[in-house]
């Protein structure tokens, strides 16, 4: 099958994240990597063709410069190959814009059978990026897959919602997001991260999508940060130790707050 | 005054509390209207009047239910062509973001997600409060394109009742071959464990690795305290308690006014989950552990000593 692999490039999660002046995301200021939740997604990927019948699979991400990172990781791990969609008047996007931009990337790669994404980013985490994509793109939306099957033309996912687990069936071509219960990411092999090197990467700008500088980035973001602030640290409370007596003064704790 | 419209999250007609929430939220922002999507209208009817919905958008066609998502927003785009209301207000669940997402292009509106407040935005629209990365910063933002569309985190707005009409307005729906491209084809009800659902209750109880396996003394000390019982991914990995309990960036996000962390190191994972809790509260054998960090209360200790004396002292507390 080919299938085409969404992936961000976020500031890792361990670092100090923070805001410009702009309260736009700093990029620069932190180190960034592949969004680990779409490595389960590159995963599926790889997995669905090496048990099928073959095919190729695309990463495509949007993002900064640096954000070629996240493909090197994906053809690493042994995608075929990447689209790296780079354009300056893309900064400061919103998940409406950027929705836009990724499903215009995706039509111009033409034929393909899926579409596969993370549950969510690991910096915005929105988890709509899917949805958004599937309702631009015209296909149908099967979301949240901790299973995934295709046979026959049809994918079909286990969903695991709070109240029931579902099973729910598509026809290909479908925009599928899988979360991290549905597989164990590989590592790239040595083989692996010597083969990528040589791998296909594209960078595309807007002009190549077709989509108007206007469509996209800060300024035509249909919400606006007004402000951000940090949130000051939670201060440490009492600790005790339990010498016998850590439960009581534990529920002790629980009366004087009014929780008892 | 403009509608603001609230999809009403309920089981079979049983509404949660989110809704009441949004309700709450969306009386502030205009004239709540309910659509209640699904069966158990008449069950979920005086709920809805309770906290003030002056209308209710019924919608039965079990075609909406037996699809995912898609149906909802080509409902919710229908109704915002139809009354250009002010806001639209849904649960940030999965769902509620995925539907949210859908009717954001549709309606070509701007769309917030996982909104901890929202307000009339002053020259008009909607403004919004959300908690980003692992609860570090607070993001104040404005939506003012289109019918600002609103994903609201269960447990942020304190429930203000207030008597609707809810006025029955039942609605007729035709869906797009795209709506019923994706069908649910089997669904397994999950066993109800009688105790307050994770996203909602004012009180969570998690256990981590440190539990070994034995989630008895958890479970205990949250009855005690009527309390859900969450769990961290070591111990859903470890296949000790369902994926769907699982606190954190993979899993559900609580806000409740009390969370008690039971042997949880504190990942920055685990703590997107939970960071926004009002009292957070950590038994761990580990001084050094990095929940100390954010607990206002914490005991050092075996949480097997330590739960089971707290759980009798809380019962005889109670009395
Ligand atoms: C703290 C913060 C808060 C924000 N709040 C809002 C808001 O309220 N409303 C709003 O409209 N925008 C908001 N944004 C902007 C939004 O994050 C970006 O527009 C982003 O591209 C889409 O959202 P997401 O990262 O949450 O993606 P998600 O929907 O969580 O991503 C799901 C999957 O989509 C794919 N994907 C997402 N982005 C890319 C990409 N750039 N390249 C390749 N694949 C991708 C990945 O497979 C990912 O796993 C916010 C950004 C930040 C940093
Ligand atoms: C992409 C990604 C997503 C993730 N998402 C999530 C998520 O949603 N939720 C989540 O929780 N994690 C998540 N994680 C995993 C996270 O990084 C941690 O590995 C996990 O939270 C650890 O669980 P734990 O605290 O139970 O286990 P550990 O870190 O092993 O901690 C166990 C603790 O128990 C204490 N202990 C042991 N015995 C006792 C005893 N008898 N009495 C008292 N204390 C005791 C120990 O001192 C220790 O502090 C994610 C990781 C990744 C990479």
């Amino acid at each position: 099958m080919n299938i085409v692999v969404c992936v961000k490039y976020v500031p890792d999660a361990q670092s100090d994240r923070s805001f410009k002046a702009d309260n736009t995301t700093d990029r620069e200021a932190v180190d960034g990597l592949l969004s680990e939740l779409d490595e389960y997604a590159v995963e599926a990927a790889l997995a669905l063709n090496e048990a099928g019948d073959g095919g190729e699979v695309t990463v495509l991400t949007m993002g900064p410069e640096d954000a070629a990172d996240a493909i090197k990781k994906g053809l690493q791990m042994g995608a075929d190959k990447g689209v790296h969609v780079l354009d300056d008047a893309i900064a400061g996007s919103d998940a409406v814009a950027s929705s836009l931009v990724l499903a215009e990337a995706i039509k111009k790669l033409g034929e393909i059978d899926l579409v596969i994404t993370g549950l969510a980013s690991t910096d915005a985490a929105m988890s709509v990026v899917p949805a958004m994509l599937a309702e631009r793109l015209g296909l149908p939306q099967v979301t949240f897959a901790s299973e995934l099957t295709v046979e026959g033309g049809t994918a079909r996912i286990r969903r695991d919602g709070d109240t029931a687990s579902e099973t729910i069936e598509a026809s290909l071509p479908a925009v599928v997001s899988v979360t991290d219960q549905i597989n164990e990411p590989r590592y790239p092999s040595f083989k692996g991260i010597m083969a990528a090197k040589k791998k296909p990467v594209e960078t595309w700008g807007l002009g190549d999508l077709g989509v108007d500088a206007s469509q996209v980035g800060l300024d035509a973001a249909w919400t606006k940060v007004e402000s951000v602030e940090q949130r000051p640290p939670r201060s440490k409370g009492e600790v005790v130790t339990d010498e016998g007596e850590g439960g009581k003064a534990l529920a002790e704790f629980l009366a004087s707050r009014k929780f008892v | 005054m403009a509608e603001v419209l609230v999809l009403v999250d309920h089981v079979d007609g049983t509404v949660r509390k989110t809704t009441a929430e949004l309700l709450t939220a969306a009386a502030r922002l205009g004239e709540p209207s309910a659509v209640f999507v699904g069966t158990g209208f008449e069950t979920a009817k005086d709920a809805l009047a309770q906290y003030g919905a002056a209308k209710v958008y019924r919608v039965e066609d079990p075609a909406v239910t037996d699809h995912l998502v898609a149906p909802t927003a080509e409902v919710l785009a229908q109704l915002v062509g139809q009354a250009s209301p002010a806001a639209v207000l849904l649960p940030s669940s999965a769902e509620g973001k995925e539907i949210a997402a859908r009717l954001a292009i549709k309606t070509e509106s701007g769309l917030v997600t996982d909104a901890t407040d929202v307000q009339p935005g002053e020259g008009g629209g909607v403004k919004t409060v959300q908690s980003v990365f692992a609860g570090s910063y607070t993001v104040t933002t404005s939506v003012t394109k289109g019918s600002p569309i609103v994903t609201v985190k269960p447990n942020s707005i304190p429930v203000q009742e207030a008597a609707g009409a809810a006025a029955d307005e039942s609605v007729t729906v035709a869906l797009s071959d795209l709506a019923t491209a994706a069908k649910i084809v089997d669904r397994k009800e999950k066993a109800a464990s009688g105790r307050p659902q994770l996203t909602e209750a004012a009180i969570v109880v998690s256990g981590g690795r440190g539990t070994g396996g034995d989630f008895g003394p958890v479970e205990q000390f949250a009855d005690s305290l009527g309390a859900a019982v969450g769990a961290s991914r070591a111990a859903v990995d470890a296949g000790w308690y369902p994926h769907s309990s699982q606190v954190g960036q993979t899993g559900v996000q609580v806000s409740p006014q009390l969370y008690v962390a039971a042997g949880i190191s504190g990942a920055i994972q685990h703590r997107a989950g939970m960071q926004t809790s009002k009292t957070i509260v950590a038994v761990n054998k580990d001084p050094e552990a990095p929940i100390f960090e954010l607990v206002d209360f914490g005991v050092v200790g075996d949480l097997f000593q330590v739960l089971p004396q707290a759980t009798t002292e809380v019962q005889a507390r109670k009395g």
